[in-house]
């Protein structure tokens, strides 16, 4: 399978080889391993930037072939940092409190650890118990496999409840998007047993890594996040190749009449949802220790929106497209942002990009639906000499398909 | 004619000497002992002095109280005295001045606390029957805050005279609570409790409860000589603290402090002879510490299984501190009588915040319910028009100072604003993306961050007052429980007016009937002549146009900030797509079933409104599971489906 | 002789108005058969109704030798389960090649587990190719089924169908929008496959039914007013009177 599997889509090989390339740059620039021209920061703002090129990916597979819309895969990509956090957060606070607790005159006991452990991760919200939900964080191997298991789950429920409803197009967003509303205002709950809008922090500490330098720490992640990154496309790749990936496009283009062709399209939605669930929920689990901190804001619907904003602006249905737009437009972000943008004075007014960013941002979101649908991922196109055929039809993934049945309009 | 014997009755009864009825008759009568109060005499002195009727009687005693009274020694005679200089300015009780005195010729009267007391007690019932109604009132606030025993008489004293039949009855409503409280005779108390049953009054029930205050306790033997509420069963929490703090069972010990009384005992790497290493387990520290209690060194700590004995042979029970059962027996059935009326106005009142709450959300989603329904565009802006419109407002408000008229003024001018929005969006963005409603979608979602941003830019991050005229201020109040404000109501005039105008508007006018048909078939439509452009630039501007209004309304009563359209574009979203697409009737139920279910959860859970959202979004989703097109869907093939 | 599609008794509503009022209907394993009708008749409600689109608000539908209920049964299901349907207007995937069209439409498994892992052969390749030629796009297998002229999606439509292998196929108006020559091949194809399956074919033009030569059922107001040969129901004075006398 494998020959013809790469033979048959050579921007795999293009895409992995520009990843290794570049990781290998970045490693040799970096203070932790190489020659120290580029700052730790800027390291971990590129790691975290692959773990969004990841998701953005999954993002592409969702929306881009299946044409699902989905407003609700930052919300996934959060749990899946939260479940990590959790982990971080008790290692990291059970190392500081077996270490306060060793200066005593009697040695402590697991008991006592664990008091001190949750008196000092829940003092802050008044919680002296530990919620059932931390009942695994005490060890990487029971915790870890929740980053998949509870996004997946997740994905799983509320995807067959709106699927097997035959809820569409935008109707879908929508309700992912009020998924997504409804779980951040749980989680903004002090009781919900995630420490409220506090959030979960000090995640770039690994636990049991204290005497390594966050130099080489960022290096570790940012390697990390390259592989996963490259397993995350080869998979995608993988699924949208062949005879599944056509029924995806299938879904996006006409699902009545793949359905009439017998597929059941209720079980691929929710079988790509959930899959583009648990790989946001990886990409996730490697961005929050890179960031340090997670708290539920980190949910908004927004955040979801703005992932598709990068998956449009990179260029839908073709998965280099998404990496790309993530890139770009999250780079582009934090150097606006970032204040390092130069300010444009008008003489009656000055443009600081901190402020104006964002409506840049919209703005041109808005020109690149209306005058460059296919993104920047178009111009590789172009490069590529792929041609456009001229045809008539749904141009670009679902159109009044996704909202009104064709049958109905006859 | 009762005013004028009362103080006559109150001289006989006293057994005074004489008939000595005028104030300066009393003081000269009666100087010994005011000169030297005590509280076991002095009472019917006060008692003359109050019954003179005197204004100046009020004026002597409140100095007498306060410590400012003096006596000539020449003479004999009372004045209200003011340090001046280094003697006294002198002031007769009548308030006519006397000059000024040096120290030495004044004694400075200094009753005791208790005598302070009587006078003080006499001063509210003088102040009661103070010739000024206001005063009066004044008085009866003081009582109603910290109600005494000793303010009962004096009351009562006072209902009689009282002409004002407002503070009539406010005094024989006071009456009622002293009664119930502080009468000595407990049959009179339990009829002024019966006197309140099924009355919601806030005051009623703050008079009720503390009857019904309890105190916990554990005793070896259940008490004869308390009112007991309860019997609690031994395993309820805390029961064991309970023991202890009576002293009736030794204290469990901490870990803490069996942590510390090993660290004490500490010898060599031991304790006990129990190795520090085995310190690290909680059996290898009991081990430890149970040596060292056979050895003598610490106290023994309860076991387990003493606790138990304990818990066993104790009885614990909550008792009223009211002693008198039938006052409480009396004081819970008035009060549950109350609580089921309570209940049934809270609900009332619940129902009209649920319908407030619709009003909103129909306002925030009729807009949406246009564009979406007639239109199947979806605008995420739709929210930044709502906060457009709440600007619109705010902005008016700087050039206008006049509240009301400002309003008037911003109402259409709003409209106007983003009706303007609306049709250059349409015009110059939506337009191109029909049929393509997921990009749509997005396209007003980068307008709507720009919106924000923009928003953020030119009034800043913190809230702007959007202030309503101050006759909308305050609110329309039933009783203590229902109540709603006039702004509340003003919102719900406005949802009925747009739902009138646009049923009028669809059924009624031509513009109605060409955007019915492009609903239904755009090319049918087209072909009898209507111009779908123009229907569609017309339709979005109007739905437009309404989430201006509605954002100049919810400004008035949220703070305007640039996230205002934020956060409610999500269950305007959940309006419509509950209600059913393309039907007012649908955002008017979805807006019912939304605010009544918010307001329904809030009720069941008040403390956590971020909870009650979390839920109606869950509900939302399993809602979609059975009417997966809304309440009020289109059936069949006009459904699309 | 036994049926292998039987429809008895099916009532549908739409919001009060009777689409589909009390019909019955049946055709055997290996039969053609052409439903009539005018606007509104209820020809596609009726299609939906097989095929799982529409549930009946009364009545029953059954399938197959050992008949099985179609009621309970996803439009998949009923799909797999040999039933294939023609759209009037040619529902291809056009963003995707002919022969991608092709291999998505052959019978195979269709749950996503296996689909996934599903590889092309040497033998789904020479399938996808007769079929092609079968309908004559033997040429156009790389090219985007969006770029096919009208009439050859109808054929990719058509060869998608035959690729399902179903036992009942249901094509609507297979005529609209064909030239003469795509007609006469239509025809032939239609009236060939019938020898193994059952076909039911929805049209307007009487040419073109005359031409296939069958069994006619005539639907009005959701019922069937007449059925047997052409000839037979164009002397029915009702129809005359709904349909032909216009």
């Amino acid at each position: 399978m494998s020959r013809s599997f790469i033979a048959r889509n050579p921007s795999i090989l293009w895409f992995l080889a520009s990843l290794a390339v570049f990781t290998l740059v970045i490693t040799v620039l970096s203070e932790g391993f190489g020659i120290g021209l580029i700052p730790t920061a800027f390291v971990k703002t590129l790691g975290k930037t692959l773990c969004l090129c990841l998701v953005a990916v999954a993002m592409d597979l969702i929306w881009g072939y299946t044409g699902i819309l989905s407003l609700g895969h930052m919300a996934f990509f959060a749990v899946g940092g939260y479940m990590t956090g959790m982990w971080l957060m008790y290692a990291r606070t059970e190392e500081i409190v077996v270490q306060a607790l060793a200066s005593g005159p009697i040695p402590a006991t697991p008991e006592e650890v664990a008091q001190g452990v949750t008196t000092q991760i829940f003092g802050v919200v008044g919680g002296s118990d530990l919620p059932a939900i931390w009942s695994f964080a005490h060890s990487a191997w029971l915790q870890l496999p929740l980053v998949l298991i509870v996004p997946g789950l997740l994905a799983l429920v509320f995807g067959w409840l709106a699927f097997r409803a035959r809820v569409n197009g935008v109707y879908l967003s929508i309700l992912t998007q009020a998924m997504t509303l409804a779980l951040a205002l749980y989680l903004f709950q002090n009781d919900s047993g995630l420490r409220g809008n506090n959030g979960l922090s000090g995640l770039q500490n690994l636990p049991g890594l204290g005497h390594v330098s966050q130099a080489t720490t960022s290096i570790l992640f940012f390697l990390a996040s390259a592989m996963l990154l490259a397993l995350g496309y080869v998979l995608a790749a993988f699924v949208i190749s062949g005879k599944f990936g056509s029924a995806l496009r299938g879904i996006r283009d006409d699902e009545q009449r793949l359905r009439f062709l017998g597929y059941p399209v209720e079980g691929y939605k929710l079988f790509i949802f959930t899959l583009t669930a648990m790989i946001a929920a990886i990409a996730g689990a490697f961005y929050y220790p890179q960031a340090g901190i997670i708290n539920p804001a980190e949910l908004a619907p927004i955040a979801s929106i703005y992932l598709a904003v990068w998956v449009a602006i990179g260029g839908r249905g073709r998965l280099y497209g998404a990496v790309i737009g993530a890139a770009f437009v999250s780079l582009l972000s934090s150097w606006f942002t970032g204040g390092m943008a130069p300010s444009i004075p008008l003489g009656f007014y000055t443009i600081h990009w901190v402020d104006w960013w964002t409506v840049l941002l919209g703005l041109s979101f808005v020109a690149v639906t209306l005058f460059a649908p296919k993104g920047i991922g178009g111009l590789f196109d172009r490069l590529a000499h792929i041609a456009t055929p001229a045809r008539h039809g749904a141009a670009l993934g679902p159109n009044d398909g996704a909202l009104q049945e064709k049958e109905a309009q006859e | 004619m009762f005013r004028l014997l009362l103080p006559l009755a109150v001289a006989l009864c006293l057994g005074l000497p004489g008939f000595a009825q005028t104030l300066p008759e009393i003081l000269s009568l009666e100087r010994a002992k005011i000169e030297k109060p005590s509280r076991q005499t002095i009472g019917p002195v006060i008692d003359a002095i109050t019954a003179t009727g005197d204004p100046a009687a009020a004026a002597l005693l409140r100095a007498w109280g306060d410590r400012h009274l003096g006596l000539r020694k020449s003479d004999g005679a009372f004045f209200v005295i003011a340090p001046e200089g280094a003697g006294w300015a002198l002031t007769a009780p009548d308030g006519t001045s006397a000059g000024l005195a040096a120290k030495a010729d004044v004694t400075e009267l200094k009753p005791n606390a208790g005598v302070r007391e009587l006078i003080a007690a006499a001063l509210v019932q003088f102040t009661l029957s103070d010739p000024d109604p206001a005063n009066r009132a004044r008085a009866l606030d003081a009582i109603a805050k910290s109600p005494a025993a000793s303010q009962l008489e004096p009351l009562r004293a006072a209902i009689a005279g009282e002409t004002d039949p407002a503070l009539k009855t406010r005094k024989e409503r006071l009456d009622t609570f002293l009664t119930l409280q502080f009468d000595p005779d407990s049959a009179a108390r339990i009829a002024a409790i019966q006197r309140l049953e099924g009355d919601t009054a806030l005051d009623a029930r703050g008079a009720l409860n503390p009857l019904l205050l309890t105190t916990r306790h554990a005793a070896t033997a259940l008490p004869s000589d308390e009112n007991i509420a309860a019997i609690l069963p031994a395993d309820l929490p805390g029961a064991y603290d309970l023991l202890v703090t009576a002293g009736l069972a030794p204290a469990r010990l901490t870990p803490k402090d069996q942590k510390d009384a090993l660290a004490a005992h500490l010898r060599d790497g031991a304790v006990a002879g129990v190795p520090l290493a085995d310190l690290a387990t909680q059996s290898g520290r009991d081990k430890a510490y149970e040596a060292l209690e056979q050895s003598g060194a610490v106290p023994p700590a309860a076991t387990d299984a003493e606790v138990a004995a304990a818990l066993k042979s104790h009885v614990f029970y909550d008792a009223y501190r009211e002693k008198d059962k039938g006052v409480t027996d009396a004081a819970r059935a008035a009060l549950a009588s109350i609580d089921t009326k309570v209940g049934l106005m809270t609900a009332t009142d619940l129902g009209l915040d649920a319908l407030s709450l619709a009003s909103i959300y129909f306002l925030a989603a009729i807009g949406l319910a246009i564009t979406f329904g007639v239109m199947r565009v979806i605008n995420m802006a739709h929210g930044e028009f709502i906060m457009m419109g709440a600007y619109t407002g705010y902005v008016v408000q700087q050039l206008i100072p006049n509240y009301t008229i400002s309003i008037v003024v911003a109402l259409p001018l709003a409209f106007a604003v983003t009706f303007a929005a609306g049709v250059a969006m349409e015009r110059l963005v939506i337009r191109h993306l029909y049929k393509r409603p997921l990009e749509t979608l997005l396209a007003t979602f980068g307008i709507s961050i720009a919106l924000q941003q923009i928003a953020k830019n030119i009034f800043g991050t913190q809230a702007r007052p959007l202030t309503a005229p101050a006759w909308l201020d305050g609110q329309l109040a039933f009783n203590d429980i229902i109540a709603i404000s006039y702004i509340r109501i003003a919102i719900f005039v406005l949802a009925l007016a747009f739902l009138a105008f646009f049923l009028w508007l669809m059924k009624r006018t031509r513009l109605g009937l060409e955007v019915r048909a492009v609903t239904q078939n755009p090319t049918m439509a087209a072909s009898m002549g209507i111009d779908p452009d123009r229907i569609n630039m017309l339709t979005f501007g109007l739905g437009s146009g309404i989430a201006g209004i509605a954002g100049v309304a919810i400004g008035l009563f949220a703070k305007v900030t640039s996230e205002l359209g934020s956060d409610y574009i999500v269950q305007s979203f959940m309006t419509v797509v509950v209600g059913g697409v393309g039907n007012i009737w649908g955002a008017l139920a979805g807006a019912a079933m939304i605010g009544g279910f918010q307001k329904g959860i809030e009720w069941l859970n008040p403390a956590n409104t971020l909870a009650a959202q979390t839920y109606m979004i869950l509900f939302i989703i399993l809602f979609i599971q059975f009417r997966p097109r809304g309440i009020i869907a289109l059936k069949g093939r006009a459904a699309g489906d | 002789m036994s049926s292998l599609l039987e429809v008895s008794g099916v009532s549908v509503t739409f919001d009060g108005f009777r689409a589909i009022n009390n019909l019955s209907f049946a055709i055997g394993a290996a039969e053609l058969r052409a439903v009539i009708g005018p606007n509104g008749a209820g020809k596609t409600t009726f299609m939906d109704i097989v095929t799982g689109k529409t549930r009946p608000d009364e009545g029953t539908v059954t399938f197959g030798e050992m008949p099985r209920s179609l009621l309970k049964m996803s439009e998949a299901q009923i799909a797999r389960a040999g039933i294939g349907r023609k759209f009037q207007r040619p529902t291809v995937f056009e963003d995707q090649t002919v022969s991608e069209n092709l291999m998505l439409a052959l019978k195979a498994h269709r749950a996503p587990w296996r689909v996934l892992f599903w590889r092309e052969t040497q033998a789904h390749r020479d399938r996808v190719q007769a079929l092609a030629d079968q309908v004559g796009l033997e040429d156009h297998l790389p090219r985007k089924a969006g770029e096919l002229s009208h009439g050859q999606k109808q054929w990719l439509e058509i060869a998608m169908l035959l690729a399902q292998e179903p036992r009942l196929l249901l094509v609507d108006e297979p005529a609209a929008g064909m030239s003469f020559i795509e007609r006469e091949q239509t025809t032939a194809l239609l009236v060939e496959l019938a020898k193994t399956r059952a076909v039911v074919v929805v049209e307007h033009d009487m040419d073109f039914i005359r031409r296939l030569n069958c069994r006619v059922t005539v639907l009005h107001e959701g019922s069937v007013l007449a059925e047997g040969s052409l000839d037979h129901v164009t002397k029915n004075p009702q129809v005359i009177e709904v349909y032909l006398g216009r």
